[in-house]
């Protein structure tokens, strides 16, 4: 997979929930290409539809009509339980809520998508220790969530995101929790850790003060894609893609 | 991902244990009462069980249960020892007198004749004495229960006296018995000895205990019997089976602890039930997390059916542990002596967590399913817009 082959296709996507009079049509027609390579916004006002769009390309929602192919891939030609094994190879998760499993610790949570794939334990969390330390947080990687701040938190949950190396990574409202302060870090540590040639990170985001980390936006509307602003027409971050820091001095610079 | 599960189990210790409690609590209960009951229903046909020797019980045919007896003629006894497959045939008088002490205590006392030549039907466990020595005249031989409530507090002695109904016994022996239900002091003394203390009526036999010739048919000689002397004939095992359905029948007792049983029986399934399906709702959204990562559906049960029999197989060993301990204790009482955890208890409460815990994952795995959505939050007015008509989603 190279940059600028497209990861995600969408084509004339409906969906609807409900039936008869309290049928609800949330995609009414969405026509999207995501890019490898490239960071994706979608955003838009509440209820445009941007989490349903999302949870149609993690393919935990099935469409109601039209096309979508993700990595090369339709959904509709695999069952369900090879649709949760292409999310376990293909895909990694960044939610607002961190939804970190509050009885493990930092690593055994970055671990987890690992320990899904059945990689050996002392594997795993190997990897999710290095991983860990890379990210800033080799000391506090045996603390559970609740010890974390919301911060470090949503930097334990990239690291989760990233660790089994998948080609998609997906991020609802990841800085809706965080301080704005705290939200630039997190997506500067996003952009530093998660964008690679062959991969492609869509976020959605109610958030304009963090457009300036994005390749490409697509501003939703009524549950259609409104307009696609590329690269360039927006100001973007002097040096984020160019220069890159330490992550970790990235995040300490901010406090994380 | 097993480590996972356990964790997700232990991390909150206060519900983890509450839990545990909980399903030790109910098992407890099951195998407790059940384990009571059983004793009790098991004491009213203690007589019977305890004449080892004997392969059938000869009755007045409207016999309904051990402890009421309709005598009948002595002539029956020589009857049944004619007919063919009977190896011996003696007789056993069962009845009631009163037992007085030295010192005046007194109380009614079951007491078991014996035949005077074979002593058919004596206690197998000697504590002190010999039940050759019933041959002695006067000769008694009282249960450990019995020489308890006379002599309380005092070590086991031989030689005391008693009247029964206003004849003089001697205490020669003390036996380990099976405790009647009626909890009365048994006395064994030979059956000759036994009519004279209970006066004359014109017939005493209450029953002959009867042993088949080797490889002769119970069921067939029980017929012969019954059709040569118009008696009933029974098995030990029918006779007592029958003495317990009859208690099963006319009286409160099996509603009453049937109450209990069936409470702890719900206090299993509902609360521990529950319990576990409330703990695994709270975990739904962990659940959806790690399905939507990637965990497939099959291990995701399989984490869940593992959380389970964890807290099954802990709250089960602790309710085991709890009972035992229970009874070891109460079985050194001598008003609850005999009764004892039943291996059929254990095993029967064993299946019945496992049904609960069973039936409380499979309510719970449901659920997770519909939860899957909800780790993709967005606004609420988003979320109302978007998933509004999702079932389960929040």
């Amino acid at each position: 997979m190279n940059a600028n082959e497209i990861a995600v296709r969408c084509r004339a996507l409906h969906k609807e929930f409900g039936d008869g009079d309290s049928r609800i049509e949330v995609l009414r027609g969405v026509d999207l290409s995501v890019y490898l390579g490239e960071m994706s916004f979608l955003m838009g006002p509440s209820g445009s539809g941007k989490t349903t769009l999302l949870s149609v390309i993690a393919g935990l929602l099935d469409k109601t009509r039209g096309e979508i192919e993700v990595l090369g891939q339709r959904f509709e030609q695999l069952s369900s339980q090879e649709r949760i094994r292409f999310r376990r190879d293909n895909v990694g998760f960044v939610f607002q809520q961190y939804h970190l499993l509050p009885a493990l610790s930092a690593a055994e949570n970055a671990a987890v998508p690992l320990l899904a794939a059945r990689v050996p334990r002392g594997a795993a969390l190997a990897k999710a220790k290095r991983l860990l330390e890379e990210l800033g947080l080799g000391p506090r990687m045996h603390a559970l969530p609740a010890q974390l701040s919301g911060g470090e938190q949503q930097r334990v949950a990239i690291a989760r995101a990233l660790i089994h190396e998948p080609h998609l990574i997906l991020c609802d409202e990841p800085t809706a929790a965080l301080d704005h302060e705290t939200g630039q870090a997190v997506m500067a540590l996003l952009v530093q850790s998660a964008k690679r040639e062959d991969r492609a990170v869509i976020v959605v985001t109610h958030d304009n003060r963090i457009t300036e980390f994005a390749d490409r936006v697509a501003l939703m509307d009524d549950g259609r894609i409104q307009r696609v602003e590329e690269n360039g027409e927006r100001p973007r971050a002097q040096g984020i893609n160019r220069k890159r820091p330490p992550l970790d001095v990235i995040s300490r610079g901010v406090g994380l | 991902m097993n480590f996972i599960a356990l964790k997700m189990l232990t991390g909150d210790r206060a519900k983890y244990l509450s839990l545990i409690f909980t399903v030790a609590f109910a098992s407890f209960l099951l195998a407790n009462q059940v384990s009571i009951f059983c004793g009790i229903m098991l004491r009213t046909a203690s007589q019977v069980v305890d004449v080892a020797d004997a392969d059938l019980w000869v009755m007045d045919r409207e016999t309904q249960y051990a402890e009421e007896t309709k005598a009948f003629t002595d002539n029956a006894l020589y009857r049944i020892r004619g007919i063919t497959g009977v190896d011996w045939a003696v007789p056993l008088y069962k009845g009631y007198a009163r037992a007085t002490a030295a010192d005046g205590k007194f109380r009614q006392v079951i007491l078991l004749g014996l035949d005077d030549a074979t002593l058919v039907g004596a206690p197998r466990q000697m504590l002190l004495g010999r039940f050759e020595d019933l041959q002695i005249p006067d000769a008694v031989i009282i249960d450990r229960a019995g020489y308890a409530y006379y002599f309380p507090g005092e070590s086991l002695a031989l030689g005391k006296t008693f009247e029964l109904n206003d004849h003089r016994a001697r205490l020669v022996g003390i036996a380990e018995a099976s405790a009647p239900f009626a909890t009365f002091p048994v006395f064994y003394s030979r059956y000759s000895q036994a009519l004279n203390y209970v006066g004359r009526e014109r017939n005493l036999l209450s029953y002959v205990l009867v042993k088949a010739e080797p490889r002769v048919s119970l069921d067939g000689l029980s017929d012969r019997i019954e059709s040569e002397t118009g008696l009933r004939a029974a098995t030990t095992e029918d006779f007592k089976w029958q003495t317990i359905g009859f208690y099963l029948k006319n009286t409160g007792i099996p509603v009453n602890f049937g109450i209990t049983i069936a409470l702890a029986f719900l206090v299993g399934a509902v609360v521990a039930g529950q319990t576990f399906y409330l703990f695994t709702l709270e975990n739904l959204k962990q659940y959806g997390t790690l399905k939507a990562i990637g965990v497939t559906d099959g291990r995701i049960i399989g984490m869940i059916l593992l959380q389970a029999l964890t807290i099954g197989s802990l709250g089960y060993a602790i309710g085991m542990g709890i009972a035992a301990l229970f009874f070891e204790i109460t079985l050194l009482h001598i008003p609850t002596r005999g009764i004892v955890l039943l291996w059929q208890a254990v095993i029967g409460t064993g299946i019945t967590v496992l049904i609960i815990i069973a039936a409380a994952s499979s309510a719970s795995g449901g659920c997770w399913c519909s939860s899957l959505r909800s780790c993709f939050e967005d606004s609420e007015d988003e979320r109302k817009r978007d998933c509004g008509s999702l079932p389960g989603a929040a």
